[in-house]
């Protein structure tokens, strides 16, 4: 509980109600106005990538599954790579802007206001292993620390570093088959994953050829599944 | 980053060879200083970067090997971006000691739970292992031509406050300029900045509001046209020119450490510096020891004036307007319950056909309104008056457009909420308030709305009227702290009567 919104600083009000004598709390961390900026991902999505349907060109539906992940699934290098990917919000203008908080400025505490959503999310998935996508090291001095372990930690779970980047995270430019095309994006540092199912953790789903990237080489490592959530779907 | 101690000094990890316990720079009680060598010859880069500054270790664009080897000399200081007493985290750079702005997170740079400052995250974040650096010693500009090239005279005000301006530089005193609005007050400067100047030394002009420094850079550029002038706001340029002038948002300041021998403060009461104790903080942390402090207002606060009257404030006023005429006095106008009709889309009749005359006369208005929402409202409405009107307020993405179109006469009445209460001037201006009796229309809001009235030498009066449901004391002070001024500048012989 922080008496203050982590996002405007605006001071929270706690709710006064009977309940609060019976069940336990929530810990709020956001003023109703900036939690009723975030949009949580519902009504149909992707099976695969979890991206809304409803607003997508029908053309580029296929069944239940969007035309990305058809592709991706179409690639018999990629196929399955990526059991399916779990997401929280809707990337909008408003996370945008907290999540580069958090982020760029380093602003560590804003996982905090994610926590709950997170852990409930957590709860409904199947998994052995929860791995963050992994910073390069100089990435990860310059900004302190790894915004998907601090997601996973403050949500109160265990995260295990079994990746690590060997290349560096500068890929923005790059066009699509560029990014996919690229050799090895992370390397294995974790030993017996045989049988696991694994859930990778990222803060944004944007193209998803980064979490591909990581679920097959962790599958060619011997991992049963790999699955994954993001705070955000882009 | 952490540091061992090793014979009274400090020592950054990646420089040490061998095992050695190391320490966030927070948890070190004392920071050891290396004294000056004489022979070391240092970067004059580095040099210039840090001279007057306090920027977070890792902004430095040089490797840990080079920057420390500046420590080991005597020429640059590390200072602990956090520090703790009794627990409580204070930060170093921006002052502040507000818990609540305070948080921690597991950091890679030292390995423990680092606190970090939230209150000025905005400029980098500053951490309980970030050290800030500065240069040690504070050496004068040196400025080989600092004459002023300025061929304007001053008028009588002008020069009294002018005066002791230079008397507050020579001095290193605190002074507080009240000149009314359209006295003139950026002249008043210019001699006392050149005085600065010629003895060495560094000064700067702080105001809240990136306008302005926009607005004085090419100004003071123009009448010191043999120095570079440095013009310092969130997103400028000029961030790490050093300059003997430089003209900066009060924000800009939390980079500076005991940098300026002349801190001018503009606009002193305007938002955010009187209500922000961080900006506060960084005021004082950018002056020297030894220096002066000039602020400059139309409307000080009412803890400020008490002060001049009890006589335990350095203080000078200009109470009259460059072109000798006295300020525009308000006129109160009761329009009743006016909330309630503008529902049904009617304004107050008499504010009508106060607009009615203007746009008759062909005499330009500004319509000040208490809130953004009523805009939607009273548009429509004054559109049926004529179909150019316009609203403009705080967000308005095309606000310098419309204040453009304001001055290029394409609009002859600007509704407007307090934005447009300073800053802006336009020659030919009538002024009307409505709602004048709203908590928001405070005494030096008004004052300052009322001073947009009569600025011209060509039009040097005009008509300002507060429409209102119910006199406020702010609206009853306004009026009289114009009408003293009025009668100061009379006795003073200030204005042609
Ligand atoms: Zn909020
Ligand atoms: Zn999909
Ligand atoms: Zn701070
Ligand atoms: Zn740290």
């Amino acid at each position: 509980m922080s008496d203050y919104c982590l996002s405007c600083h605006s001071g929270l009000i706690p709710e006064v109600s009977w309940s609060i004598f019976f069940t336990k709390t929530v810990p709020t961390y956001l003023c109703s106005s900036c939690e009723n900026q975030l949009t949580l991902v519902g009504g149909p999505t992707c099976k695969i990538c979890d991206r809304p349907l409803e607003k997508l060109d029908p053309q580029y539906v296929i069944g239940a599954t969007c035309y990305d992940c058809v592709r991706w699934e179409e690639d018999p290098e990629w196929q399955s790579a990526l059991l399916k990917n779990h997401s929280i919000y809707v990337y909008n203008d408003f996370l945008k802007e907290v999540i580069s908080q958090y982020k760029f400025r380093g602003d560590y505490i804003i996982a905090k206001a994610f926590s709950e959503n997170i852990r409930k999310k957590i709860k409904t998935i199947d998994y052995d292993i929860l791995v963050p996508i992994p910073l390069s090291k100089e990435r990860q001095y310059e900004r302190g620390f790894n915004q998907s372990e601090g997601l996973i930690v403050e949500a109160g779970f265990q995260p295990t570093n079994f990746l690590q980047r060997i290349h560096s995270e500068k890929q923005s430019k790059k066009s699509r088959h560029d990014r996919i095309h690229v050799q090895q994006v992370f390397r294995c540092i974790g030993s017996d994953l045989s049988d696991k199912r694994i859930l990778l953790i990222d803060d944004i789903y944007t193209t998803g050829s980064t979490l591909r990237h990581a679920a097959k080489l962790l599958k060619e490592e011997g991992a049963q599944s790999v699955s994954s959530l993001t705070l955000a779907r882009g | 980053m952490k540091f061992a101690i090793i014979n009274e000094r400090l020592v950054p990890e990646p420089l040490l060879h061998q095992q050695e316990p190391t320490y966030p720079i927070s948890n070190i009680e004392t920071i050891p200083q290396p004294p000056i060598n004489k022979d070391y010859s240092f970067n004059h880069d580095l040099q210039n970067l840090l001279t007057g500054k306090q920027l977070p270790l890792d902004e430095l664009p040089y490797s840990i090997h080079e920057i420390h080897q500046h420590y080991e000399n005597g020429c640059l200081i590390y200072r602990k971006g956090i520090t703790f007493q009794k627990g409580k985290a204070k930060c170093e750079r921006c002052g502040n000691t507000d818990q609540n702005w305070f948080a921690a997170y597991p950091c890679s740079r030292c390995g423990t739970s680092c606190t970090y400052c939230r209150r000025c995250l905005m400029m980098g974040r500053v951490s309980a292992c970030t050290p800030l650096c500065s240069w040690s010693v504070v050496n004068s500009f040196s400025t080989n031509n600092s004459q002023l090239a300025w061929t304007g005279t001053l008028s009588q005000g002008q020069q009294t406050a002018s005066t002791r301006v230079c008397e507050s530089v020579a001095n290193d005193s605190v002074l507080l300029v009240w000149a009314v609005c359209g006295a003139g007050k950026t002249e008043v400067l210019f001699e006392g900045i050149e005085r600065a100047l010629q003895q060495q030394k560094r000064v700067c002009i702080a105001t809240p509001r990136t306008d302005v420094v926009l607005e004085l850079t090419p100004r003071l550029q123009a009448v010191f046209p043999h120095i570079q002038v440095a013009s310092l706001y969130g997103g400028s340029e000029d961030r790490h020119k050093q300059s003997p002038l430089t003209i900066a948002t009060i924000h800009q300041l939390l980079r500076f450490y005991k940098a300026f021998d002349t801190i001018i403060l503009d606009e002193v009461d305007a938002f955010p510096y009187s209500v922000d104790e961080t900006l506060q903080y960084a005021v004082k942390n950018a002056r020297k020891d030894q220096s002066s402090m000039i602020y400059l207002t139309a409307t000080p606060n009412p803890k400020w004036r008490k002060e001049c009257r009890l006589g335990k404030r350095n203080f000078v006023t200009i109470p009259a307007r460059f072109h000798r005429h006295p300020l525009p006095v308000p006129e109160f106008v009761w329009c009743g319950r006016w909330q309630k009709p503008l529902k049904n889309g009617k304004l107050p009749q008499i504010l009508m056909k106060w607009l009615h005359q203007r746009l008759q006369s062909q005499t330009q208005a500004l319509l000040f309104i208490p809130k953004i929402d009523l805009i939607p409202v009273i548009l429509p409405i004054l559109h049926k008056l004529h179909p150019k009107i316009e609203a403009v307020h705080a967000e308005d993405p095309q606000r310098k457009e419309k204040v453009q179109r304001m001055r290029n006469k394409e609009i002859p009445i600007l509704i407007t909420t307090t934005i447009l209460e300073r800053g802006v001037t336009f020659p030919n201006l009538d002024v009307a308030v409505l709602g004048a009796e709203d908590r928001i229309f405070t005494e030096s809001a008004l004052v300052q709305i009322a001073g947009r009235v009569g600025r011209s030498k060509q039009y040097p009066t005009g008509n300002i009227t507060f429409f209102h449901f119910g006199r406020t004391e702010a609206m009853t002070s306004a009026r009289k702290q114009i009408l003293s001024m009025n009668k100061e500048a009379v006795e003073k012989g200030l204005v042609d009567v």
